[in-house]
């Protein structure tokens, strides 16, 4: 049997989430919390990814990217406009990641000193490396 | 250049500038005796060090400035909670340059963040001691006359030896410099080092735990401290302390041209019977050390004679 989901007149779709990350991404975006149609698809067929999570915002949401791209940098994100694609965005690992993960080093000064923002920078695109500014501690994508 | 923070922060030409003027100190040192006259030097050290701290501190009292500071946290405002944003920006407020030496990974990053005068960073735990580096840099430039074309073993502590992984980021600039990296399986050169220095930039290098096997095939060998206060548990600091302890028999077989060098302070990795060997040159570092100090603070507060 074949699920159908009503494609949105205006809004967001979050496609080739790899699956298993959909429900991360869907509460990292709040969407649990909004009182516009949203829907969350898990396990999605695809001819790319064997199986996919997808979401389906119909309403403009900020979205920030870098984020996105560091949850999973394989994620498309499609635009629509009159429930026509007005603009795709392909997401990356992003250069430099600010606040939103936290070094784990014991022995680094983030460790210790109040007000002060978490930076880490892309070592290695291809293997998803960053490493920590201060303390040179180097973190992979997925145990990030 | 307004701070030193990793030794990485330095291009070739600044580093060049640095050992040329600091050779040019060693030869005239009362030309620049006054250079600095009516500067001050604040020596922030929240971890104590008898070595560096005198060193900076003499390096800026024979160009003519002057020192303030504390030698340890409980006799600064960190002991009352003080973050380190507010310390440099307070202290940038009465001195001209600052050096700070931190038992946490970063520390002395952060004061550069904040601060309005240049930041030194004198050791920031196991991470980076870009001084001892350009110390290392001047004995070698100085002894073996360039940095092209040399094997270099590290020995002793290379997990959480400051100095060993700086000298390896300064060297690896260099054309056909080979590392022999010398250690206890626990104590071996950090993942980041291996990977994304050594092997990003194609250097040959070697890990072994045998120093007797290597010690004829180098050119220099740096010895380290295992250093008590890295360990978390003081059982593996006892296990591996005395892992290496270079002595007479053990330079029996090294190239009559090897240079023994080591940050100091030592506790047992040398023996004493190699201080007499011409080849030990520890103690000739420590004062090229201050030479080198001295050349760099003032290109940091841009003076010349």
């Amino acid at each position: 049997m074949r699920l159908k989901i009503n494609s949105i007149k205006q809004g967001v779709v979050i496609d080739h989430i790899r699956a298993g990350q959909g429900t991360k991404i869907f509460n990292y975006l709040g969407l649990d919390k909004a009182d516009f149609t949203v829907a969350l698809i898990i396990n999605a067929q695809s001819k790319k990814l064997g199986k996919k999570d997808m979401i389906k915002v119909e309403n403009e949401i900020n979205i920030d990217f870098a984020i996105l791209g560091l949850i999973d940098p394989n994620i498309t994100v499609n635009i629509i406009k009159d429930e026509a694609i007005c603009e795709k965005i392909k997401l990356e690992l992003p250069t430099t990641v600010e606040e939103a993960i936290k070094c784990k080093n014991p022995r680094c000064i983030t460790s210790t000193e109040k007000h002060i923002t978490d930076i880490f920078e892309l070592v290695n695109r291809e293997k998803g490396i960053y490493s920590c500014q201060y303390c040179d501690a180097l973190y992979t994508i997925p145990n990030m | 250049m307004n701070h030193l923070i990793s030794p990485m922060d330095l291009s070739s030409d600044q580093l060049d500038s640095i050992l040329d003027l600091a050779g040019k100190i060693i030869e005239r040192p009362e030309d620049y005796s006054q250079v600095c006259k009516g500067k001050i030097l604040a020596t922030l050290f929240y971890e104590p060090s008898t070595r560096t701290r005198l060193s900076f501190e003499a390096a800026m009292l024979r160009l003519g400035g002057e020192v303030l500071g504390f030698s340890e946290p409980s006799s600064s405002s960190a002991a009352k909670g003080e973050s380190i944003a507010d310390t440099i920006r307070t202290v940038g407020c009465y001195a001209d340059i600052a050096v700070m030496r931190h038992p946490k990974e970063g520390a002395p990053k952060v004061a550069s963040m904040y601060s309005q005068i240049p930041v030194i960073n004198a050791g920031d735990g196991g991470h980076q001691h870009p001084t001892q580096t350009l110390t290392d840099l001047l004995t070698i430039k100085t002894i073996k006359g360039g940095f092209s074309n040399l094997t270099i073993g590290l020995c002793g502590d290379l997990k959480f030896g400051r100095t060993v992984h700086s000298l390896i980021k300064a060297m690896v600039k260099y054309d056909n410099v080979k590392f022999v990296l010398i250690s206890p399986e626990e104590l071996k050169i950090p993942e980041y080092i291996r990977t994304h220095i050594l092997e990003k930039q194609n250097v040959e290098f070697i890990e072994t735990t045998n120093l007797e096997e290597n010690i004829g095939d180098l050119d220099i060998l740096y010895m380290t401290r295992v250093q008590k206060e890295r360990f978390f548990n003081e059982q593996d600091y006892i296990r591996l302390k005395d892992t290496y302890i270079l002595d007479k028999e053990k330079m029996k077989s090294a190239p009559e041209d090897l240079i023994v060098m080591h940050p100091l302070p030592r506790v047992n990795e040398i023996a004493l019977e190699v201080d007499s060997d011409p080849r030990a040159v520890y103690f000739k570092q420590a004062k090229y050390g201050m030479f080198v100090r001295m050349a760099l603070m003032m290109q940091l507060l841009e003076v010349s004679i």
